[in-house]
């Protein structure tokens, strides 16, 4: 007695998590169907091998039906097959498109191509995350990328509209989308010990600050300025960072912010003669990071310079976070009270938005 | 012209992309009804193109909108070639024909292609402006409403219960017409899909007509069913029972059924018994009689031949005896006088009255209180016929006539062959009610045919339950109004109805006969089965339990009449095992009484199958059933009967086991009862009742009736013994599941609104090796169980829960294939009636509410702040109070409502949010409805809000499936029309549409989307009384093909939840649902 066909089909659709997990993780039927006799199923309720061989193949089909809707989750809602309540419709959906750490690190940064699809087999091996799930990562990042990327309007909005995905999933998602556009680098070894969530931390303040949404000028003139308004940095932005060069580049103008930055915290610092030493290199570090950006190959590699130029001499002085921020905050209110320079709100849109990232980056 | 048909194409969405180029569509909409065509615009490149077109009016005569769907199709203009067809709708105009029903039908359709299934959707319009019929001659029979509900429908009243309607139409089947590859599949599929819908267009009408004959104003009951007979062609045929309906205009005519919807019907002024004295009759038997007649009939030479069997199923023992039976003699005759006389007297022509008289037979499985008198057994008839070509010179002429098959008409036409399929139902109906006759009942109830064919050869069968019916049902309008005014005449004992109908000294059949255990003054029999459902005045003790027996009969191949004799021959010993298994497993459940009981047996190509499934309960009114006894043949050898012992107390630890787990206590004054707990004190009281109420009698009755000779099994081979292990094979459903494939389970009453429809299929390969009887009866019971085994766990979050309604199907489709389809529906119940009567289910179904998923987070809200177990009701006070103001609930709900509410905006707040931003419309409030519901006097209501917030956003509305007739913990305020639709859906690529099962999964889930659609076009938010009729699937894996014919029907109405209701009077629930919640449990 074999079994031939054997479907259940219920008025509403049965979905369970934990199958769906499995799905979701890439397991074939039959490693599924090991996996849940491991968690004591079985037992529980009394099942036979047989019934859970047949209710894994039943919520696998489901499931790949249901793929075809998940890549258009407006689609899930309107469509008439399948009857799902909205609660679970939300939770298929997140669950879709949520992702694993591990890979998303893997990705972060690189171009969502044919080239990096071709490498997922090694970013399996590496990450021990089956290549299925991989490719269902891949493939959701690069749809999100490919709807969202000719869209005007805010990133995370535009996400949240065409995938119905939660806040905190549309922000994470317009990270992964914000990087890949700007195609910054974020496998180096020196980098390995940023989670995404730093990351992402970073973007959103980029977005917030860097892009040509972010100016705020659209409205004025809607037509000019349409194209990928949070996905693309401000060129204008860029170009006159160079402006702040100055800061460096002018001997008595270092000084004089060294004193400033000095005077202000005088005993407030425990690590104030490193910082004394130091001031020169992590300004001129700071202040180079800036005036390079014009050149896509070091917007590339921003996050590099920050950790090279700032994270790793300060790491190496075992200063504490603390002194990180106290010092931050004077390095970029000092400026202005330095009468020479005249590009005060240039300065701020840089060191505000730096001085939130680095102080997320600085950690071990 | 007495009708004008509107219809507006206003959008289409989701449409596949038709051109690779531009991977878009140029769509364009053909709307067609009779030989009328219209076009729409070609909307370019979208997949979502908006028409928008005007009114495209069809002005047409009532039959062919009773006969003729609504055909749309949807197009992909292409310049240079032929259009390519996207897709189709039908729509079944019907609804609209009568006034109650829906007045448009507006809404979003899949557009269904044969071949690639649903591709997109479109919305349309459609109306009808009917104008006065004023032609005394007419055709047409708008206006008669059809229900498949098997009771009377719940918003309505029967004033008059006419009787039976049939009707059946035979056509060639399209799929044969042709030969193969000169048209395309989709273009039979379409054809016969077509021919299906243009068939049970005019068979409803001609039954319609027929209704009007009778005066009557609405089928109920309505079985319509196909025989693909193949080559000899298609039969659509339908049964149901005419009668007159009232609708009841003030809503609060209808109590809220209290969960037990059918309690409704006691509002239906029918209660009344004419004479209560007749009750009285004969000595019973608990027999079912049945008869197997092999149509020897001359007029068809290639019928089977074998004569007439009459069969005895019971053990010879010696006949009851009794004296009140001939006090209640002359009482019965008079009855069955009146009975006769009713039957007879309806209808007005000659011809009328024989065609009624001959079949008094009624579809309703559930009836008004009162209608029913007596039961007397099940009655059923089976008959092997030869299927012949249906030759007829007219027809092929016709049929190459592609534009129309109505041309055919049978009437005028060619009469011969529907007549040969209606002489053969004929003959059959009139052995039912000969059989009726013998158990002395004049009418047949839960009466129902079906057909199984395999090849040239075909089994008819039909089945129901001989009964006595209150002769006062069945009468012409004339004693409506004194039938009204005598409403409150003593209502019907709640025995009655097993009390025997037929004459103890002249017994049909020998059988044991006692005392009513209840009324302690008739006689009934010790076993009764039957296939209606249990009458809601039964008094039932513990719960009941789904049985079934099944049975596989090898049969060599064979052609023509040598097989329809082999399959003769066959028959009766299949009826007869199937009947001892069912006997078997009711006693070993400890009960004595089944219902639901429907026998089907599948014919194929080398073996019969048989499944009998029905509901067993303990009726209080019949004795306690004995225990099964074990004899062996040879008792001298030692070890042999150690063996026989060691399966004696097997079988009796069983029985123990069944009671405790069904909950059958019986106030038993007889000693069988093995480890019987203390009877419930109000059981006892009422024992006690009886006892004084009829102390006059209680000298007289004869106990030892009661101590009658255990079941005896006989071991005297391996077969008994294969026999008595496959009876303990049965695994019972694990704890806070229950199953019966009757309406409602008996016992339980405290419904809550979580249903789960469902349907499953499976297949199963036999290895053709040495196929024995017992190998093959082993699988086929390896797969039922195991079906039933994966439904428990596929439906464990729902527990508690009973699976209502529990249809199998089995099917032949090939020679070594089993195919068994299941249609039933989930329900949930409340745990804290479980808690008074099984501490262990509830403490287990705790134990998973706090471990299980989100859903059920609500259990232990509701355990600790609602009312104690005993009083399962908060008083009617409080829920006054708080329906009548939004925030006047009592402090402890409002507590429970506020977390619930929390854990609902947990979930669905941001999908919400979303939602709000698309500029979606989100209807309700959730928070509203939640603590309506907390208040609701009923705890239904709180199970409810668990599927309720989140339906309140969705933008596709949701429809409820059910094949009950009702909706637990809400109301049907209106009936929208009948759903009846057949699918064909064909696959050229089975392996890239995941093999047989994905190919099956997707048309049964598009079949379902489909209906979902249609019922919410009509208005309707849910189908009742579904039932998928037909499944018929066929495999080439070779060939990589696969087909499946489909056929559902139901009754799209529309539901209001109880809670939602305006509270009329919050005394009537309360004082009804009471006795009823908490009585009946332990009754």
């Amino acid at each position: 007695m074999t079994s031939e066909l054997d479907i259940f089909v219920g008025n509403t659709t049965l979905i369970d998590e934990d199958v769906y997990r499995l799905w979701l993780d890439g397991y074939s039927v039959s490693d599924a169907v090991a996996l849940r006799v491991r968690s004591g199923i079985l037992e529980q309720t009394g099942a036979t091998a047989a019934v859970l061989q047949s209710d894994t193949m039943d919520h696998y089909r489901t499931f790949n039906m249901l793929e075809r809707l998940l890549h258009a989750p407006p689609k899930l809602l309107h469509q008439l097959i399948f009857q799902i309540p909205p609660s679970r419709q939300a939770l298929l959906i997140e669950r879709y498109y949520a992702f694993d750490e591990a890979f998303v690190r893997e990705v972060l940064g690189k171009k969502l191509s044919k080239g990096t699809k071709k490498d997922l087999d090694d970013i399996s091996t590496k990450t021990s995350i089956t290549l299925k799930s991989c490719r269902r990562q891949f493939d959701n990042f690069k749809r999100v990328f490919k709807v969202v990327e000719e869209m005007r309007g805010s990133l995370v909005d535009n996400i949240q509209q065409h995938f119905l995905l939660s806040d905190r999933l549309a922000r994470d998602y317009a990270a992964i989308v914000f990087f890949a556009n700007n195609r910054f680098e974020t496998g180096k070894k020196k980098l390995q010990y940023l989670s995404f969530g730093d990351f992402a931390f970073c973007a959103e303040l980029m977005i917030q600050n860097w892009t040509l949404g972010a100016v705020g000028e659209a409205p004025t003139d809607p037509d000019s300025h349409v194209d990928d308004m949070d996905m693309d940095l401000d060129k204008e932005f860029l170009q006159d960072l160079k402006e702040l060069k100055v800061l460096v580049a002018d001997k008595d103008l270092l000084d004089l912010h060294k004193s400033l930055v000095c005077t202000a915290l005088r005993g407030k610092l425990g690590v104030f003669s490193e910082m004394e030493t130091n001031f020169k290199n992590l300004s001129r570090g700071l202040v180079n990071v800036a005036a390079k950006l014009t050149h896509n190959k070091d917007v590339r590699d921003l996050f590099v310079d920050l950790v090279e130029k700032f994270v790793e001499p300060c790491r190496s002085d075992h200063w504490p976070l603390n002194d990180v921020r106290l010092f931050l905050n004077q390095y970029s209110a000092s400026v202005h009270s330095l009468d020479g320079f005249r590009h005060q709100a240039l300065w701020d849109r840089y060191m505000g938005t730096l001085r939130g990232c680095l102080l997320r980056l600085y950690h071990d | 012209m007495p009708g004008k048909l509107k219809v507006k194409i206003v959008a289409g969405r989701h449409l596949p992309v038709m051109d690779r180029a531009s991977d878009l569509t140029d769509a364009f909409v053909e709307v067609k009804f009779g030989n009328t065509t219209f076009k729409t615009d070609v909307y370019l490149k979208s997949l979502n193109p908006q028409w928008n077109s005007e009114w495209f009016k069809f002005e047409v005569d009532d039959e062919d909108l009773q006969d003729e769907p609504l055909q749309i199709t949807v197009l992909d203009h292409d310049t240079y070639s032929a259009n390519d067809a996207i897709g189709k709708v039908y729509i079944d105009i019907d609804p609209l024909l009568y006034s109650e029903a829906a007045t448009v039908i507006s809404g979003w359709f899949p557009i269904y292609d044969t071949i690639h299934g649903i591709r997109g959707e479109i919305n349309v319009v459609v109306k009808v402006d009917l104008f006065n019929d004023l032609n005394r001659f007419r055709q047409s029979s708008c206006g008669v409403k059809f229900f498949c509900t098997t009771s009377i429908p719940k918003c309505y009243r029967a004033v008059i219960i006419h009787g039976f309607v049939e009707e059946l139409v035979v056509n060639e089947d399209p799929e044969y017409q042709w030969i193969d590859r000169i048209r395309t599949p989709r273009a039979s599929n379409e054809a016969r899909q077509r021919l299906i819908s243009l068939m049970s267009g005019e068979l409803q009408r001609k039954i319609g007509l027929k209704v009007l004959e009778m005066r009557g104003n609405a089928v109920v009951g309505y079985l319509q069913c196909f025989d693909l007979e193949g080559e000899s062609g298609l039969v659509v045929r339908a049964i149901g029972t005419a009668c007159t309906l009232d609708k009841l205009s003030s809503p609060a005519a209808f109590l809220p059924a209290c969960n037990s919807p059918s309690k409704e019907m006691k509002e239906i002024p029918f209660n009344e018994d004419p004479n209560p004295n007749t009750h009285s009759s004969g000595p019973s038997t608990p027999l079912k009689n049945q008869t197997y007649s092999f149509s020897p009939s001359k007029s068809y030479s290639r019928q089977s031949s074998s004569s007439d069997t009459d069969l005895s199923l019971t053990p010879k023992t010696g006949m009851g005896s009794g004296s009140a039976g001939k006090e209640g003699g002359p009482f019965k005759a008079l009855l069955r006088q009146q009975t006769q006389s009713a039957l007879e007297q309806r209808g007005g022509s000659p011809h009328r009255f024989c065609r009624r008289r001959e079949f008094p037979f009624f579809t309703l499985t559930a009836f008004p209180p009162g209608f029913l008198v007596h039961v007397g057994g099940v009655v059923s008839a089976r008959s092997v016929k030869l299927l012949d070509r249906i030759h007829n010179p007219a027809f092929v002429g016709i049929m190459g006539n592609t534009r129309s098959y109505k041309l055919l008409d049978w009437n005028s036409f060619n009469s011969d062959e529907p007549e040969t399929r209606d002489a053969w139902w004929a003959e059959i109906r009139q052995e039912i009610k000969s059989h009726a006759k013998a158990l002395g009942c004049h009418a047949v109830v839960g009466y129902s045919e079906s057909t199984s064919i395999c090849e040239e050869v075909c089994i008819l069968s039909a089945s129901g339950t001989a009964a006595v019916l209150n002769p006062r049902f069945l009468q012409d309008g004339t004693v409506e109004g004194c039938l009204e005014q005598r409403l409150d005449e003593n209502l019907p004992t709640c025995c009655g109805f097993c009390h025997i109908p037929y004459d103890e000294l002249n017994m049909p059949f020998p059988a044991h006969l006692t005392y009513c255990y209840n009324c302690r003054k008739q006689k009934v029999p010790d076993v009764l089965f039957t296939t209606i459902d249990l009458p809601t005045d039964a008094t039932v003790i513990g719960k009941g339990c789904l049985i079934q027996a099944r049975l596989c009969r090898l049969k060599k191949k064979a052609q023509a009449e040598a097989n329809a004799t082999a399959i003769s021959n066959l028959l009766p010993f299949m009826e007869y095992e199937v009947h001892t298994q069912l006997m078997n497993k009711l006693k070993l459940k400890g009960m004595n009484a089944l219902f639901g009981l429907r026998i089907q047996i599948t014919v194929g190509e080398n073996m019969l199958m048989g499944l009998a499934s029905a509901t067993g309960v303990y009726l209080a009114a019949l004795p306690t059933p004995g225990g099964i006894q074990i004899a062996g043949k040879t008792p001298n050898d030692g070890s042999y009967e150690q063996h026989i012992s060691h399966m004696q107390k097997k079988i009796n630890d069983t029985i123990a086991k069944n009671k405790e787990l069904y909950e059958i206590n019986p106030p038993e004054i007889s000693e069988e009862i093995i480890g019987s707990p203390i009877p419930e004190p109000r059981q006892r009281s009422r024992l006690l009742r009886s006892q004084s109420e009829s102390s006059d009698e209680v000298t007289e009755l004869d106990l030892s009736h009661g101590k009658k000779d255990a079941f005896v099994l006989e071991i005297d081979d391996t077969d008994a013994m294969e026999d008595v292990h496959s009876l303990l094979t049965d695994v019972p459903p694990p704890s806070g599941f229950y199953s019966c494939n009757t309406e409602i389970m008996p016992g339980i009453n405290n419904w809550t609104s979580e249903i789960q429809m469902f349907t499953s299929v499976r297949v199963i390969r036999l290895s053709s090796l040495n196929l024995t009887n017992q190998a093959l009866n082993k699988n086929f019971n390896d797969l039922c169980e195991n079906l039933l085994k994966s439904l428990y766990f596929k439906l464990r979050s729902m527990i508690p829960c009973c699976l209502c309604h529990v249809n199998f199907t089995v099917s032949l489709p090939e020679d070594e294939l089993i195919q068994v389809t299941v249609t039933a529906v989930a329900i949930t119940f409340d745990k804290n009636q479980a808690l008074q009567t099984t501490k262990t289910h509830v403490e287990k179904s705790l134990q998973r509410a706090s471990t299980d998923n989100e859903e059920l987070l609500q259990f232990p809200l509701e355990l600790c702040s609602d009312s104690l177990p005993s009083h399962p009701f908060p008083p009617a006070k409080e829920h006054l109070e708080s329906a009548s103001s939004n925030s006047g609930i009592p402090a402890a709900q409002r507590a429970t409502s506020v977390d619930y509410s929390s854990f609902a905006d947990r979930c669905s707040s941001w999908i919400e949010l979303i939602k709000l931003k698309a500029q979606t419309i989100r209807r309700g409030s959730i928070k509203t409805t939640v603590t309506v519901e907390k208040a609701s006097p009923m705890a239904e209501g709180n199970f409810r809000s668990r599927s309720a917030p989140p339906c309140a956003n969705s933008t596709v509305g949701v429809v409820k499936m059910t094949p009950l007739s009702f909706i637990p913990g809400a109301k049907i305020t209106k009936y929208l029309g009948i759903i009846n639709m057949f699918f064909i859906r064909e696959t050229t690529s089975l392996r890239e549409e995941g093999g047989v099962s994905g190919f099956l999964h997707a048309f049964i889930a598009e079949v379902f989307a489909i209906v979902r659609a249609h019922v919410a076009a009509l208005g309707g938010n849910a189908v009742v009384s579904y039932i998928m009729k037909q499944c018929v699937f066929m495999e080439n894996p070779n060939k990589n093909q696969a087909q499946c014919l489909i056929n559902v029907s139901g009754d799209a109405v529309v539901f209001v939840r109880e809670s939602d209701l305006e509270v009329v009077s919050t005394q009537q629930p309360t004082a009804t649902c009471q006795p009823s919640c908490t009585g009946e449990v332990t009754t």
